[in-house]
């Protein structure tokens, strides 16, 4: 029985393992791809055992100019992160603790910009930014990311809020405080970890985005992955600098993401799974 | 009492993220419904030109549209049925009792794939799929596989990189839904039966329900949007093989130059979404 037992729990951690390598595998195959020599990088089969070189990233970053385009990534993805709490923390307030109609008709909008493809807002979109001369111009990300984040940052923080009890309210309203004044002393600090997550979550979706990225930037606000996606152009394609940017990009990424790990489902979910 | 504030109040608090997501969510599709109704080709501005409904009855008449819809469908066909059963298996694995650093472990790593840069898994797709460098070949046996160059291996390719970056989201969703079983009566049942597909069947599967309809609306409308990772791993080729219906409209609208019917096929593909933004608030927002 206890023999049974002691090939159960290895069969447990034999699975375990096997799904932390398959999850885990092609980011060592990325990083490892970025230290090799383009010679190595093109050898059949390939080597798992060669001398790495930081050569990728050098070329890539301060050559190739990925530099400035993690640089654009990162500006917008800040400053739609910021607007995108301006504006969606007052929201969320309201969402939270006022009484209005429409309620469900904004929830059903916001859900609705969560699952738009971008396409469908990438062509008008173009042709708007085209007239108003808004083409490359690190503005109009910022603006149509918007599109994805606030929502996200709305809806996370109005649950957080719902958590905040009344009682807190009702005492500072005696107290003769404006409703701006409860949110913002009484109810923000509470909320924090929520607004927190939300800010988390809009950086990685906007530091992710391609689409609008390709079809509304040239040179002067291209973003990383527009960027890494134009090294595929012509016949000998750089490999290894193609996956040292990639890694670069990654990076940041992936630790936000475990930060956020354990609000992960519920942010991607809008709540439905806790 | 809660809640009775004045309309001025309510609008100061919500009114600019309502203006700020009309202007930038709204206006735009509002443009684009009404290019959807002109003859509007980027290469040919001088004559655009008001004409009905003709672009939705040559979208629908199209039989490239149908395609890429059915291809998109035959997608989630494969892909989200394989999601969800590797995605139970792994749930049920964590699930287990023991095991707890091994189980984080796990667990934290099943958080990388959704997260990572979807252009990014496509571009590591190009370094691994590759026929002669590639790993894929290589841990196969040192097989000679075309997977990008070849249709049918093009679309596995797609299948297999879907499976690989949304299989962990379909595990916690579902690990959040095991989690919610009471213990008392996972262990009562576990009393009552060893075998571990009854208590599945009778205890746990209750509560995976509304995990499982939220991975059905969201993995549809996922597919409907899925553009980055195949543009940048075969541009919807070779061919036409794995071209799905946003990579479709983007090639229309920006390499086709053709702003009116790229509309009218984006138009109803937002029909489509806000049908599943309905059933999703239908079956999730019940107290909002």
């Amino acid at each position: 029985m206890s023999g049974n037992r002691r090939g159960q729990v290895w069969g447990q951690a034999a699975v375990l393992v096997l799904i932390l390598l398959l999850c885990v595998f092609p980011f060592y195959w990325m990083v490892t791809t970025s230290l090799k020599t383009h010679v190595v990088a093109l050898e059949a089969p390939p080597v798992w055992i060669f001398e790495p070189t930081l050569e990728n990233y050098r070329e890539a970053l301060f050559e190739d100019g990925v530099l400035l385009t993690l640089i654009n990534s990162l500006i917008i993805a800040v400053v739609t992160t910021a607007l995108a709490l301006a504006l969606g923390v007052p929201a969320a307030f309201a969402l939270a603790r006022f009484d209005f109609r429409g309620k469900r008709d904004l929830w059903f909008w916001f859900i609705t910009n969560r699952m738009v493809s971008p396409i469908v807002l990438a062509l008008p979109f173009f042709l708007i930014a085209r007239n108003l001369g808004l083409l490359d111009k690190h503005v109009t990300l910022i603006l149509i990311y918007l599109t994805f984040n606030l929502p996200i940052v709305i809806w996370i923080v109005t649950d957080q809020f719902r958590g905040v009890p009344y009682d807190l309210d009702e005492a500072a309203r005696l107290e003769g405080a404006s409703q701006f004044r409860i949110m913002r002393s009484i109810c923000l600090p509470l909320a924090m970890p929520g607004v927190a997550v939300s800010a988390i979550f809009s950086f990685i979706f906007s530091w992710n985005e391609l689409m609008y990225g390709l079809i509304l930037t040239r040179n002067d606000a291209k973003t990383a992955p527009a960027m890494a996606v134009s090294f595929m152009e012509g016949y000998n394609l750089p490999y290894g600098k193609i996956m040292a940017t990639s890694t670069l990009i990654v990076i940041p990424v992936l630790i936000f993401a475990l930060l956020a790990s354990k609000q992960l489902v519920r942010g991607l979910t809008m709540g439905a799974v806790k | 009492m809660r809640g009775k504030v004045s309309r001025r109040t309510v609008f100061a608090f919500i009114g600019p993220a309502v203006i700020g997501l009309a202007m930038v969510g709204i206006a735009p599709l509002l443009y684009a419904g009404w290019t959807s109704l002109h003859f509007f080709n980027l290469t040919k501005l001088r004559r655009v030109k008001f004409i009905g409904l003709d672009n939705y009855e040559s979208v629908l008449t199209d039989p490239v549209f149908w395609e890429a819809m059915g291809r998109t469908f035959a997608l989630l066909g494969t892909a989200l049925p394989l999601q969800i059963v590797f995605g139970l298996g792994i749930a049920l694995v964590l699930h287990q009792p023991r095991l707890s650093l091994l189980k984080t472990l796990t667990r934290l790593s099943l958080v990388l794939p959704m997260a990572t840069t979807y252009a990014v898994v496509g571009l590591l797709g190009q370094v691994m799929f590759n026929q002669k460098f590639g790993v894929v070949n290589q841990l196969l046996g040192g097989v000679n596989v075309n997977w990008i160059g070849d249709p049918n291996n093009a679309f596995i390719m797609i299948i297999f990189w879907d499976v690989w970056q949304w299989t962990p989201f379909v595990a916690l969703v579902l690990l959040a839904g095991l989690t919610m079983v009471p213990v008392e009566i996972e262990e009562a049942a576990r009393l009552e039966t060893r075998k571990w597909w009854t208590v599945l069947r009778y205890v746990q599967f209750p509560y995976l329900v509304p995990g499982l309809v939220a991975i059905l609306i969201l993995r549809t409308a996922d597919t409907l949007k899925l553009f980055d990772m195949v543009f940048t791993l075969t541009r919807g080729g070779p061919g036409s093989s794995t071209e799905f219906i946003s990579l479709m409209i983007q090639r229309v609208g920006f390499r086709g130059f053709d702003q009116g019917l790229a509309s009218a096929q984006a138009i109803i593909l937002l029909i489509i979404t806000i049908v599943l933004a309905q059933l999703y608030i239908r079956a999730f927002y019940k107290e909002v």
